[in-house]
């Protein structure tokens, strides 16, 4: 069981491949939106970066072996969460809060993390719940062997 | 864009990535099937990029954003190799769900450069 503890193996390899199209679609947005139209609302904007930078780490630290990418792994998907709900909760109840003026999920303002990620079919919501249980899961599979 | 072909295109990437998905959460490993549908997806993504590369000089201009629609335009390309690669990294059940997966996200991606070009959704 050694060769397979450390590495992302069965159906954490499909948790990857979804983290990692959600890191693209993140970087890409927020790339596009800060280049094209940074002033119609920072806030909005930079955390929507902020969130691409954490699904890429994410996604690397899913696949790289260790205790310590473990933590880093943990870490971003517990911020993840965090993100999703926290924004998720003020874009729909109070949108100025970031400077953006609707909780539209599909507009010029949107972020991955708007309306709890509804623009991405709440993708952003399931994933880092699913996310938290692979880790657990891989920890006490890892926790027995050694 | 040509609108029925974008059509045919997401049509062919659902249905590619259900297979999968299907084939997959039966225990299939990567197979002709599902490698193919991938295979036939990233043809069809080459096409589009012709395509889009050809519309503005025959006055087919896209509505919307044009850098935005070639970020997508890219990005397709280049998931589904990787996407593969990942799958084949160990030949198992979950590598035809990978593929699946792609496949569908390739379909979302798509339906968001249908709507830059012809209705010009952001």
């Amino acid at each position: 069981m050694m060769a397979t503890q450390n590495r992302t193996t069965g159906v954490g390899r499909v948790l990857v491949v979804v983290y990692g199209i959600l890191a693209v679609a993140a970087t890409g947005r927020s790339v596009f939106q800060i280049i094209d139209r940074f002033g119609l609302a920072p806030v909005a904007f930079i955390l929507s970066a902020v969130s691409a930078i954490v699904y890429i780490v994410a996604t690397v630290a899913l696949v790289a072996p260790g205790i310590v990418w473990y933590r880093v792994a943990l870490a971003t998907i517990s911020f993840e969460l965090l993100g999703v709900l926290v924004v998720g909760t003020i874009t729909v109840v109070a949108p100025d809060l970031i400077g953006v003026h609707s909780n539209d999920a599909f507009g010029t303002t949107a972020t991955v993390w708007s309306s709890y990620g509804l623009g991405y079919l709440l993708v952003p919501l399931v994933l880092p719940v699913l996310g938290l249980v692979y880790l657990r899961s891989r920890g006490r599979a890892a926790a027995q062997v050694a | 864009m040509i609108v029925w072909f974008a059509i045919v295109q997401i049509a062919i990437a659902v249905l590619g990535g259900l297979l999968c998905l299907v084939l997959g959460l039966a225990g299939r490993k990567p197979n002709d099937y599902s490698l193919g549908s991938a295979a036939l997806v990233e043809v069809l993504l080459l096409a589009q990029l012709v395509i889009a590369l050809i519309a503005p000089a025959v006055g087919n201009r896209a509505i919307g954003s044009v850098p935005e629609f070639y970020i997508y335009q890219v990005a397709a390309l280049i998931m589904v190799p990787l996407a593969v690669f990942w799958a084949l990294v160990q030949r198992d059940r979950w590598s035809t769900v990978v593929v699946g997966v792609a496949n569908l996200a390739i379909a979302v991606m798509l339906f968001r450069m249908y709507q830059i070009w012809v209705l010009g959704i952001a």
